[in-house]
């Protein structure tokens, strides 16, 4: 320990080297997630208390509450309309976006597909654009005054529904999200494609199997841990869906303020002013999203597991 | 548009012989596959048709815009480009300048952040590595919802809320950074180099600058790019701690101005000419640097 060779005294320095670069982020760590995860736990067990007028420095105190913000949030009919909402949405995005992106990757990696790059870049580019103007722009679509699909209805003498109300609003706003999310998604599997050793296609197309027998046998179960994990970050993200709805708001009356439990979430904290009940609504959005996304992960890996033992 | 073999072509593996659908040797003459090609050649028409719509509806003015058939271009382009810009003293432009700023900066902290922990985390063998990894990992599941709120909360308490510190320090730590930047550490910097630098009485930090940096840059440029991206469509967290419109990213901005035009519908050829100028900057950026964007590095991330 005392030795003064030159290989001890570097490998002080390669000891304590990677415990100073993870300084900053061990720093960013604890207090802009840590901390709000621990005051928001606390904020979802507490309830402020107010007496007599409300006035006065220690009239609102912050007291006790157990687990009282919880049973209100999940006894809260709003929150569960706002959760059935977004399953409903969900139930649409997710297989339209994560089935569109799988077949426009397979068709990029088909054999004699022409204008390649300029699709592939053009189903792309969706990902550039901010959810809050996707929104916006597909919500001008929407927009009977405006939008060249009502204008073609017109001169067809055919019906103008309303895209923002009741059913067709789950539509639109599906449409805004697959409209959004197939190109990013679509890149993830396409690179995952290309990683295919090209001797598998080519014994199979020895063995006579036609270019589809090649998507479905082949080209699919390779690329299914990219599956997974597209499916994976689309949960997450359909979950959390906030600024889509927000946006079109403006646009329609149907679309109310806590349309997504996120948007409760918003208004419990700042329109109510309510922030122990937004934090209790907000930590069980947490756990659910862990809950159903890590299911869904564990799931899969015992699916693929179990398809790689046969 | 863009040259062949851009996006996503593997740049850095040797790709003869591995990549599926080329040919080898003379090519022999083929059909073209007419329904794929039409099928993707929907799918891009699909995905073109906002951006196609607002090009030709800021063209309208503000009567044109509900008058005349939408896809035909109208005669008010220069003066929806002036209007915005007098709008508010030109607040519109504030609104870009915040975006740049903290789109920018931070994405650019948060690569620098990014690199060092997953240089950190791919190198060495140090104790709590999973665990520090696997902490850090669990913050991209976290909702930012369930952040955002306490977040808003903590900083109001340190006074820091509606100032640019509020929308960018949250931002700066990206787990999904740091994993992306460990995982092209550990397949770019070859372990014998770091050594190598080590028996030539290098330091640690002088290593990872002059030696390890350089071969990062490729992974970095993509982390750099999804985090710039993030901040710049991020809504949420400026729609919290904002309440000042001088200091709105463009997002918060133009959905104020929808919120008021749908009182004013006067406001729409503001909002729609604003919408395409702000999809212009983020699609350019697309353009000019796709063929630096390994974006393999993603699903390569999946595999193992």
């Amino acid at each position: 320990m005392t030795s003064a060779r030159p290989r001890r005294r570097t490998s002080h320095g390669v000891r304590s080297a990677p415990y100073a670069f993870l300084l900053p982020a061990t720093l960013l760590f604890a207090l802009f997630f840590a901390l709000p995860i621990g005051y928001a736990l606390w904020l979802s067990l507490h309830k402020v208390e107010v007496e007599g007028l409300g006035l006065g420095k220690d009239a609102r105190r912050e007291v006790w509450a157990g687990i009282g913000n919880y049973t209100d949030a999940l006894t809260d009919s709003e929150l569960l309309h706002g959760a059935l909402r977004v399953l409903g949405y969900g139930a649409i995005v997710i297989p339209v976006m994560l089935g569109l992106a799988l077949l426009f990757a397979l068709l990029l990696d088909t054999e004699r597909v022409r204008l390649t790059p300029f699709t592939r870049l053009a189903i792309f580019l969706p990902y550039a654009v901010p959810g809050v103007i996707a929104a916006l722009l597909w919500g001008f679509l929407y927009l009977q005054d405006v939008s060249p699909f009502f204008y073609v209805l017109d001169k067809l003498g055919l019906p103008q529904p309303d895209l923002l109300d009741g059913g067709p609003l789950y539509l639109a706003l599906s449409n805004i999200a697959v409209w959004g999310g197939t190109g990013f998604n679509m890149i993830v599997i396409y690179t995952s494609l290309r990683a295919i050793p090209a001797e598998v296609h080519e014994a199979a197309k020895l063995d006579g199997c036609s270019q589809l027998q090649i998507a479905l046998r082949i080209k699919i179960p390779m690329v299914a841990p990219s599956l997974v994990l597209t499916f994976f970050f689309s949960i997450i993200a359909t979950l959390q869906v906030f600024s889509e709805p927000t946006t079109l708001k403006p646009l329609t009356n149907s679309v109310s303020t806590t349309w997504s439990p996120l948007m409760k979430v918003y208004q419990d904290a700042f329109g109510k002013g309510d922030i122990n009940s937004a934090a209790a609504t907000a930590v069980i959005i947490a756990v659910a999203t862990l809950v159903l996304s890590f299911g869904f992960l564990r799931a899969a890996n015992s699916r693929t597991k179990k398809e790689a033992t046969r | 548009m863009s040259s062949p073999g851009s996006l996503a072509v593997r740049k850095t593996r040797p790709a003869a012989g591995t990549t599926p659908g080329t040919a080898q040797g003379p090519p022999p003459p083929r059909r073209i596959a007419v329904l794929p090609t039409a099928v993707l050649a929907l799918g891009a028409l699909y995905c073109l048709l906002p951006v196609l719509w607002v090009v030709i509806a800021s063209t309208k003015s503000g009567r044109e815009l509900f008058s005349t058939f939408t896809f035909w271009p109208g005669s008010g382009f220069a003066d929806n480009l002036t209007d915005l810009s007098a709008y508010r003293d030109g607040i519109y432009w504030q609104w870009m300048g915040n975006s740049a700023l903290y789109a920018g900066l931070g994405a650019l902290l948060s690569t620098a952040v990014s690199a060092v922990s997953g240089y950190a985390l791919a190198i060495y063998r140090f104790r709590g590595r999973e665990t520090v990894f696997n902490i850090l990992m669990a913050g991209v599941l976290m909702p930012p919802v369930i952040l955002a709120v306490p977040q808003y909360l903590l900083l109001a308490k340190a006074d820091l809320t509606d100032s640019y510190a509020s929308v960018l320090m949250p931002l700066i730590l990206s787990p999904y950074g740091v994993y992306l930047a460990r995982i092209y550490a550990a397949s770019a910097v070859p372990g014998d180099v770091v050594e190598a630098g080590r028996m030539d009485g290098a330091s640690e930090w002088r290593i990872f600058t002059r030696i390890a940096l350089p071969m990062m840059v490729p992974g970095l440029v993509t982390v750099f790019l999804c985090q710039f991206v993030a901040v710049w469509n991020n809504f949420l967290l400026p729609y919290i701690m904002l309440s000042d419109d001088e200091k709105f990213p463009i997002t918060l901005g133009l959905f104020t101005l929808l919120e008021q035009g749908s009182n004013t519908p006067a406001l729409y050829t503001l909002v729609i000419t604003g919408a395409l100028l702000a999809v212009v900057p983020l699609i350019a950026l697309f353009l000019v640097i796709q063929r630096f964007w390994s974006l393999d590095l993603l699903s390569g991330a999946v595999k193992s």
